[in-house]
């Protein structure tokens, strides 16, 4: 942010300034809030909107501060006149605002104007009173002293000085309900701190010099392939993303009808075309939908070798699952599939069976991966291309729906009453009980 | 991992020095097979119209900044956690609340919903995970079936269900990710090699499904083999914390959000960075990341109260939300790619509980708006704002008008 501000104030290219007249004093310097806007607008190509939002901000943050009526931080579009805050007072310089300091500034300002403090301010003047009561005089001493020093100024300074001053301490110390912008989320990096210079370790070094001399071995695809794999994912996908075409019937968040889930819902019988059209793209796509999965497993019947997709099937569960079901499930896949004369006996490839059948002496959940892996090759190379050509899935995509648009409503404010569903956790158990929230809410 | 001493020809600054300079001989292998950018490649790809996103619903309940949100396989269900330690399920498309828990730690900054639907899992400052079976009966405590799944030495950064209910992966400010067995809490496997806080995590959306990158306060995002506990890739070209890592929906690549207000895109084949999205008057950093369904846009939530929406292949900025009264911290896109929804840290001026608000794009491509197919138009350092917030009452722009109070109360809310 200081970046801009500085590059702001720099007299060639910066904001237009002036010297603005405020009542009967001259300030210098100082700027108005149209023409900043304009030089944002200007610089970063953004619109007003845009601009104006990142002045407010620039203002909240306390870079810039208003000379009218300094007790509301933000940026007027009209002529009130502004001033860069003096770096002394940036957020940046981190020094912390301390209670001292805070209190000294609000004896100040109860010296100079009885009855002048707000009431948030005139409450953290009480606490302070309280908490640091035994150098009370110390801070009334210096409040008087820091008076009597400003009156030695000209009223111009004196009027800059105490906005400044006010300014910052409204980023520091906002008033009720104005949120801090000095908030940050939790610290980070304080464990580095903790633990005994843990990243600088030997340890730490040897493990990154393993990963990088493997990463050099690594097989590189040209750039021009990779980005034009984007092109055609995203020209590919383009129709099937809501977002960017729109979904029929409706897109269930702008008329409130929920047709289109209820179109698209796991376990439609009647799946939409485009969804039939995604089973095309990808293997991954058409197992990862169930009615595609389904479909798949009708073909492969046909085809006799339904057992792959269930092998493949139990493994995923295997690899998935609980920690505690591995060793059961791993036999229970054995007897199912590899046992020699088993019922749905999978072919794999002799290699990979003797590592798998070594492996299974000691059953962890990877320990059939690879035979996972040359079933599904299997499955994507021969079984799925062939699904694709196959007359069963022409008649699924010649019996897809294609759902009609609704109308758009006359009356837009009429809203359709949004139904609740049943939720998912409900689904296991019987459920006894719906939510009966069933209504929107408006 | 052995902590032996040195070996007899190392020493600290001989492993340091052949880490750099190994460094910099992979930046030269990877810039050999860098022949075209990215934008120069999509000037075939015709520009995106105007975006028009509205928001269409806002779920006001928080007491507190909202941290962390997710969405349920269902596409309406939303998870939000908050810094009160406030957890809350909604039904975001009838705006109802159906479950809430309160957690025992302030700052939950991770939540996730499980694929089934039937559990919910979350975290933050007190060093665990904690997996909620959800359930509608009313004579139970949910926080009474709590499951404490996973123990890290620092803060909860992010946590995510992998394929199933039963296994769960973390990612803490200790600098581990780790995987765990939901079941009985035990630790499968555990992932060292950031060098600071890890920050955000994403499962790949692959055929075999076995990585996920990771990203984090040493500026480096790293892609692990979740079985053998690797690092397979790292990349380490942001400048400051990445905040946010997501795959872009064919699992070839990923985006990243960080703190040095850039989004960038690494590709995984090419094994370098490809592109970035950043503009001059950004200044803030960008807290959350995510892609629309067909990979075309991604969306960006910033600390500076925005979310700007970009291009992907062209590069540029499409559209600028504003509507959030301060910083954006959590933004997904729903599993079907209808909406998007974004949770942000803002406290209106009557002390207001915050609001997560939902935004939906309609597909605003007027024929007007295209370019001819032989004239495409680089839309590259100017974007119109588009963002008309008129629904729900909420105005943007100095806002002046406030919200009228909630008075959501579901049957079911306990």
């Amino acid at each position: 942010m200081e970046r801009m501000v500085v590059s702001m104030q720099d007299p060639d290219q910066g904001v237009k300034m002036r010297s603005q007249r405020l009542l009967i004093t001259v300030i210098p310097h100082a700027v108005t809030g149209n023409d900043v806007m304009e030089w944002l607008i200007h610089k970063y190509c953004i619109t007003e909107e845009e601009a104006l939002h990142l002045g407010t901000l620039l203002v909240r943050h306390g870079y810039l501060y208003p000379l009218r009526d300094p007790c509301h931080l933000e940026l007027r579009l009209d002529e009130t006149p502004y001033r860069f805050q003096t770096p002394y007072f940036w957020m940046s310089t981190l020094w912390p605002a301390a209670e001292l300091d805070y209190a000294i500034y609000l004896a100040k300002k109860n010296i100079r104007k009885w009855g002048g403090l707000f009431d948030h301010e005139k409450e953290h003047y009480d606490q302070l009173h309280r908490k640091i009561s035994h150098t009370w005089d110390l801070v009334v001493m210096q409040a008087r002293e820091q008076l009597w020093a400003a009156k030695q100024r000209r009223k111009g300074d004196r009027l800059v000085i105490a906005c400044q001053e006010q300014t910052y301490w409204l980023v520091n110390r906002p008033p009720p309900g104005v949120p801090s912008v000095l908030e940050q989320g939790p610290e980070r990096n304080s464990c580095t701190a903790g633990r005994v210079q843990k990243t600088k370790t030997v340890d730490f070094y040897r493990r990154e010099v393993e990963c990088l001399r493997k990463a050099l071995g690594r097989a590189r695809v040209k750039s021009s392939v990779c980005l034009e794999a984007y092109l055609k994912f995203s020209s590919q996908r383009g129709p099937h993303d809501p977002i960017m075409s729109g979904c029929l019937p409706s897109n269930p968040w702008v008329t409130d009808n929920d047709t289109y889930w209820a179109m698209n819902a796991p376990s439609a019988a009647v799946p939409t075309r485009l969804r039939v059209e995604q089973w095309a793209f990808s293997f991954r796509e058409l197992l990862e939908d169930p009615v595609g999965r389904a479909h798949f497993m009708d073909f492969l019947r046909k085809e006799f070798s339904a057992e792959n997709l269930s092998f493949w099937e139990a493994c995923e569960e295997l690899r998935h699952g609980g920690q505690a079901q591995v060793p059961a499930l791993v036999d229970a896949v054995y007897q199912q599939f590899l046992a020699p004369g088993a019922a749905r006996w999978v072919n794999i490839d002799s290699r990979t069976m003797e590592r798998t059948l070594v492996g299974l002496g000691r059953p962890h959940r990877h320990v059939l991966d690879d035979a996972q892996l040359h079933i599904y090759m299997l499955m994507k190379k021969d079984s799925y291309p062939r699904f694709l050509k196959s007359d069963l899935y022409k008649d699924l995509l010649a019996e897809a729906v294609v759902p009609p648009e609704t109308k758009r409503r006359v009356f837009p404010f009429m809203r359709k009453l949004r139904h609740s569903s049943p939720s998912p956790a409900l689904l296991p158990a019987s459920a006894s009980r719906e939510p009966s929230g069933g209504d929107g809410e408006a | 991992m052995a902590t032996d001493g040195l070996h007899e020809n190392e020493t600290l600054a001989s492993l340091k020095s052949e880490a750099e300079s190994l460094k910099g001989k992979l930046e030269e292998e990877r810039a050999k097979l860098h022949d075209v950018e990215l934008h120069q490649v999509a000037e075939r790809v015709e520009a995106l119209g105007q975006f028009v996103m509205k928001t269409r619903r806002t779920l006001k309940g928080h007491g507190n900044k909202v941290l962390c949100m997710d969405w349920c396989k269902d596409k309406r269900r939303i998870v939000s956690s908050s810094q009160d330690g406030k957890v809350i399920v909604w039904d975001s498309f009838t705006t109802n609340k159906e479950h809430a828990v309160t957690m025992p730690c302030t700052w939950v900054m991770a939540c996730a919903y499980a694929p089934s639907g039937c559990a919910i899992a979350c975290g933050g400052l007190d060093n665990k995970c904690s997996v909620y079976p959800l359930t509608f009966d009313k004579n139970e405590n949910m926080a009474a079936k709590k499951k404490s799944v996973a123990m890290h030495t620092n803060y909860l950064s992010a946590c995510s269900f992998t394929n199933s209910d039963m296994q769960i992966l973390t990612a803490s400010g200790d600098g581990t990710c780790a995987l765990w067995d939901v079941e009985s809490g035990q630790l499968l496997q555990s992932f060292h090699g950031h060098g600071a806080d890890v920050l955000c995590l994403d499962l790949a959306p692959s055929e075999t499904g076995n990585t996920f990158v990771s990203g984090g306060c040493d500026k480096k995002a790293m892609v692990w083999d979740m079985r053998s506990g690797q690092c397979v890739q790292a990349f380490e070209t942001h400048e400051s914390d990445i905040n946010s890592v997501r795959y872009y929906p064919s699992g070839d690549a990923f985006a990243s959000g960080s703190d040095d207000a850039t989004c960038r895109l690494y590709d995984l084949r090419a094994d370098r960075e490809v592109a970035i999205y950043s503009k001059e008057s950004i200044i803030f950093g960008a807290s959350s990341v995510d892609f629309s369904l067909s990979g075309r846009l991604l969306f960006a939530g910033y600390n500076d109260y925005t979310i700007n929406v970009w291009d992907v292949l062209k590069g540029s900025r499409v559209s600028i939300l504003f509507g959030h009264e301060n910083r954006v911290s959590t933004l997904r896109v729903s599993p079907d790619g209808t909406a998007f929804c974004s949770g942000s840290w803002d406290h209106t001026l009557r002390a207001q509980p915050q609001a997560l608000l939902l935004e939906v794009a309609l597909p605003g491509l007027e024929p007007s708006d295209r370019p001819g197919p032989s004239a495409p138009v680089n839309l590259r350092g100017c974007a119109r704002p588009t963002c008309k917030t008129t629904c729900s009452g909420i105005k943007m722009g100095p806002v002046s008008q406030k919200l009228p109070k909630p008075a959501f109360q579901s049957t079911l809310f306990k």
